[in-house]
């Protein structure tokens, strides 16, 4: 056999892989080790012995994963094989950290612990995918009712600014709860902005696309059809104005461009857009002092009165110190000092494992993140169906626009925001939408292969 | 619509370009600088992980780190406060001094000698526990010296001459390292800003260090020797004996600390100059020696040289470009020159050990936790200043001293002591700095000390070496001749 042959046969080999349910079978038994090494050495390194504590953050969610893994074999077949072990990874490579983070507040005499808390909303967000897929079995259902979903929507990002309910944490209004219990309606919000999107910009993307005056070579869309990127617009200024979070405000305004570029094809939307954005946040850190604090500390850091300030560079600057004290292979899991990073187990779980994990790591968080979102514009590239197409792709660049705004945030690319990294940080509203995302996608792709045949 | 999606995907990928972009710099590029910034606690928390080797004295721990609960995993603790000069402290917040800093690569386990613990540590998991560094000092006449000081303040050391091993090294007032020590941050910086704002500066080893000191009629000793070693001058050689001398050049006048002549004779004898002290006959005598001929013996004898026992020891002065009449003063310890209680000990230990200065040494061993002895300095001639003759005559004067009564309450009974005093003067009201240094027993030298009392003892301008910083000396010889 030569060797151009072996070469040619890559691209089927690739195509026809991670198809497989048995390979996915093997890939969650691998990451399923992953955690479990992740956990002894996190033991070992703190402890300095294994006890059989670390199998309560362990086995709840590999069993978890493996219920999906059983729901897709009977449900879904022919889903893509790899975005479930991806997302299972990230999960938990979270907990261990987590884990690892209780680990050191324990060892201080603190007892604000997350670990065990993230393992059962982890498994709770998993059987909740699980749920969508065996519940759900054709997405186009969601069609049906893009305004209802866009309402829901509207309603879950305005929760927090109600009274009694909405909750500040941090300066942002991104909470609702009562009592022990809270919630991030924003991240639930994403998902079905997506649906909206997909199902009202799938019906207009004729007019958007084609009619309109051409205005110094460029064509204008008609004033009805500019309407809707005018009113979300003004909409993204007015979740950033009522919730004090300008992630929150990127990613919907960023999904829209997106989207309606994605729907309609054309670089006007893109380019009216981005510069409405710019001209929106430069105007807001202007007129708002929390945004203008923010960006202070993103574009000086290091700067002392910057450092000291109330709400200040302070955390970014821990996580950057965090991160350059992993060094290129990282101090090992239990090696460094995560903890003196403020909110190391949510906001900043980025910068505890770039610590501890190293560039190396981080690296391969990040391809995974890359991998992942790649596995949804393909399943978005290959689908026949225009509504699939638009789903597929605004839920895959939502949790790649996610990981850049918080990771950029983290690392002073951009400035701080109050997104959760996906599947890594605690906290159980992002744990389940992202799930949910995971699980439209496993649906969508699934759908592909069958309306293929 | 595939078109748009794959310019989408391309976007993401540049995005994620741009975060492993800036990770590399924060990782790689910066990360050098990030982790030497002053806000990041991280290296002062590295240090911590380990187990840091205790330090001991003749077998004993003086300075020991016990296990506890919290980030820094274990607390340095101290003795007692009479090492603390010695030791100086170990402070996550405020450094690191002394021993503490001087052997921190072994203390902390990192030392090049301890590399295969350390690959040990990798490879099992077992933390590398640092070095046990034992020190030569003797905890009887440690003791005996922080005892006989009181609560003057000043300093005693004591070495052994023959192999330049320090028995004794004493600081007062001294500071407790336990507070320096601690893991609470406020705590640990108030008691740093106390001690570092005392005026009577707690945290300088005044034995090594600080500000030096006048030597005043100690330094009789290094231009003595300079005098018998020029070849110019013998222990006989015969000076004027006047009641007052004017200084060449100028108006001023020396005199000797008695207001009157150097015993009764015409003429004064080196050796009866050196034994009663006499100001005049040394004014005369740095005069005729010249300040080139008295420098190159003072740094034969080590002053003007860097020194690490392996403490740093701030070099002694002895000054330069003098007039004739400010060489005149520095025969006798006066004007510009400035000493470290070490250095005198050094001169001294030169006269008892034949005319050879053995190099000072704290360290008598550092032993790994797997029970290796990683250092075990031998003893280093550091220089053979004079001559054993020069040191024979020398010793004779200073045993004269002793018992023609000028240092006489250093003596001991059925013991040949050899001293010298000094009482040096720091302004026209200041108080004296009171001086003694000498070694025992004269014929078979066993330790050397140097003592200095600051502030005249807390009597001004009433006090003197033999009554003051004497006794003290002979508190340390006893407990050493024990």
């Amino acid at each position: 056999m030569s060797n151009l042959s072996l070469t040619s046969a890559i691209p089927n080999l690739i195509k026809a892989v991670p198809r497989s349910r048995n390979f996915e079978a093997v890939l969650i038994f691998w990451v399923s080790g992953i955690h479990a090494f992740a956990l002894a050495q996190i033991q070992l390194s703190v402890l300095q012995v294994m006890t059989w504590e670390m199998l309560l953050y362990w086995a709840p969610p590999t069993l978890a994963a493996m219920i999906v893994h059983w729901v897709l074999r009977r449900y879904a077949i022919k889903a893509d094989g790899l975005m479930l072990p991806l997302a299972f990874l990230l999960n938990g490579l979270g907990i261990a950290m987590i884990y690892r983070l209780d680990l050191a507040e324990l060892a201080n005499g603190g007892n604000d612990v997350f670990a065990m808390r993230q393992v059962w909303l982890s498994c709770f967000a998993m059987l909740i995918a699980a749920i969508v897929i065996r519940l759900v079995p054709n997405h186009l259902s969601l069609r049906r009712f893009p305004f209802v979903a866009g309402l829901a929507a509207v309603v879950l990002l305005l929760l927090p600014a109600a009274p009694v309910i909405g909750r500040t944490v941090n300066g942002a209004t991104l909470w609702v709860g009562t009592g022990e219990l809270s919630f991030q309606p924003g991240e639930i919000a994403k998902i079905l902005l997506a649906i909206f999107f997909a199902g009202y910009l799938v019906s207009r993307q004729g007019s958007l696309a084609e009619i309109g005056s051409r205005v110094l070579g460029v064509r204008v869309p008609r004033a009805k059809d500019l309407g809707p990127i005018l009113l979300f617009w003004v909409a993204s200024l007015g979740v950033l104005v009522v919730q004090r979070d300008l992630g929150t405000s990127i990613l919907y305004f960023g999904l829209f461009l997106v989207m309606i570029y994605t729907a309609t094809g054309r670089g006007f939307y893109v380019g009216t857009g981005l510069v409405m954005m710019v001209t929106g946040a430069l105007v807001a850190s202007r007129f708002f002092g929390y945004v203008e604090s923010r960006f202070d500390s993103w574009l000086d850091p290091f700067n002392s009165a910057n450092y000291n300030a109330a709400g200040g560079s302070y955390q970014l600057v821990q996580g950057l110190f965090g991160m350059a004290n992993g060094d290129v292979i990282g101090t090992g899991l239990g090696g460094g000092f995560p903890q003196l990073i403020p909110l190391a187990e949510s906001d900043f779980i980025f910068a505890a494992l770039g610590e501890e994990l190293g560039l190396a790591g981080v690296f391969v968080i990040l391809a995974i993140y890359l991998l992942l979102v790649y596995r949804g514009l393909r399943i978005s590239n290959s689908h026949p169906d225009d509504f699939s197409k638009l789903l597929a792709m605004g839920l895959s660049f939502v949790i790649g626009l996610q990981v850049f705004v918080v990771a950029g945030g983290v690392m002073g690319l951009l400035p701080l925001t109050g997104l959760t990294t996906p599947f890594l940080a605690a906290g159980g509203s992002s744990l389940l939408a992202n799930w949910s995302i995971i699980a439209l996608l496993l649906i969508i792709s699934d759908s592909s292969l069958r309306s293929n045949r | 619509m595939n078109r748009q999606v794959r310019r989408v995907g391309v976007v993401l990928a540049l995005m994620f370009v741009a975060l492993f972009a800036m990770a590399s710099s924060i990782q790689v590029l910066r990360s050098g600088e990030l982790y030497a910034d002053s806000r990041n606690v991280r290296a002062s928390y590295e240090t911590y992980k380990v187990q840091r080797g205790v330090i001991l004295v003749s077998g004993t721990p003086i300075v020991n780190s016990a296990a506890v609960n919290d980030d820094y995993r274990f607390l340095r603790e101290y003795e007692s406060v009479i090492y603390s000069p010695l030791t100086g402290y170990f402070s996550i917040f405020s450094g690191s001094t002394g021993i503490e800093r001087a052997m921190n690569t072994y203390l902390s386990g990192q030392s090049s000698a301890q590399f295969f613990e350390q690959i040990n540590a990798l490879l099992d998991g077992t933390p590398v526990t640092g070095a046990a560094v034992e020190l030569t000092i003797n905890p009887d006449i440690q003791r005996a010296a922080w005892d006989a000081l009181g609560n003057r303040k000043g300093a005693v050391v004591a070495i052994e001459p023959s192999t330049g091993r320090i028995l004794a090294m004493v600081s007062k007032p001294t500071f407790d390292a336990n507070l320096l020590a601690g893991h609470s941050y406020g705590e640990v910086i108030d008691a740093y800003q106390n001690y570092a704002e005392d005026p009577d500066s707690p945290l300088v080893n005044r034995a090594i260090g600080g500000d030096l000191y006048h030597p005043g009629s100690v330094f009789k000793l290094v231009v003595a020797a300079a005098a018998l070693e020029s070849g110019l001058f013998s222990a006989s050689s015969e000076f004027e004996n006047l009641e007052v001398y004017r200084l060449p050049g100028t108006q001023s006048y020396v005199q000797n600390a008695s207001r009157t002549t150097c015993g009764t004779g015409e003429t004064v004898t080196l050796e009866t100059a050196l034994a009663r002290s006499c100001n005049i006959p040394f004014a005369m005598l740095a005069v005729e020696l010249g300040e080139d001929r008295i420098r190159a013996q003072a740094e034969l004898m080590g002053f003007g040289r860097d020194l690490e026992i392996p403490l740093s020891v701030t070099p002694s002065i002895y000054p330069a470009e003098l007039s004739l009449a400010e060489v005149g003063l520095t025969g006798f310890g006066q004007f510009d020159v400035r000493v470290s209680p070490l250095q005198m000990a050094m001169v001294t230990s030169a006269i008892a050990n034949q005319g050879v200065i053995m190099k000072p040494q704290l360290i008598s061993s550092v032993v790994a936790s797997n029970l290796n002895v990683l250092s075990q300095p031998a003893p280093i001639v550091l220089s053979s200043p004079i001559s054993r003759e020069t040191a024979g005559y020398l010793t004779r004067m200073m045993v004269d001293s002793v018992e023609l009564g000028i240092a006489g309450r250093a003596g001991i009974s059925q013991v040949a002591v050899a001293g010298k005093t000094g009482t040096a003067e720091n302004g026209p009201a200041d108080p004296y700095t009171l001086w003694f240094t000498g070694f025992a027993p004269a014929e078979a030298p066993q330790i050397v000390v140097s003592v200095v009392v600051e502030d005249g003892g807390g009597i001004g301008q009433n006090g003197t070496g033999n009554q003051i910083a004497a006794p003290i000396a002979k508190a340390v010889l006893e407990a050493a001749l024990k």
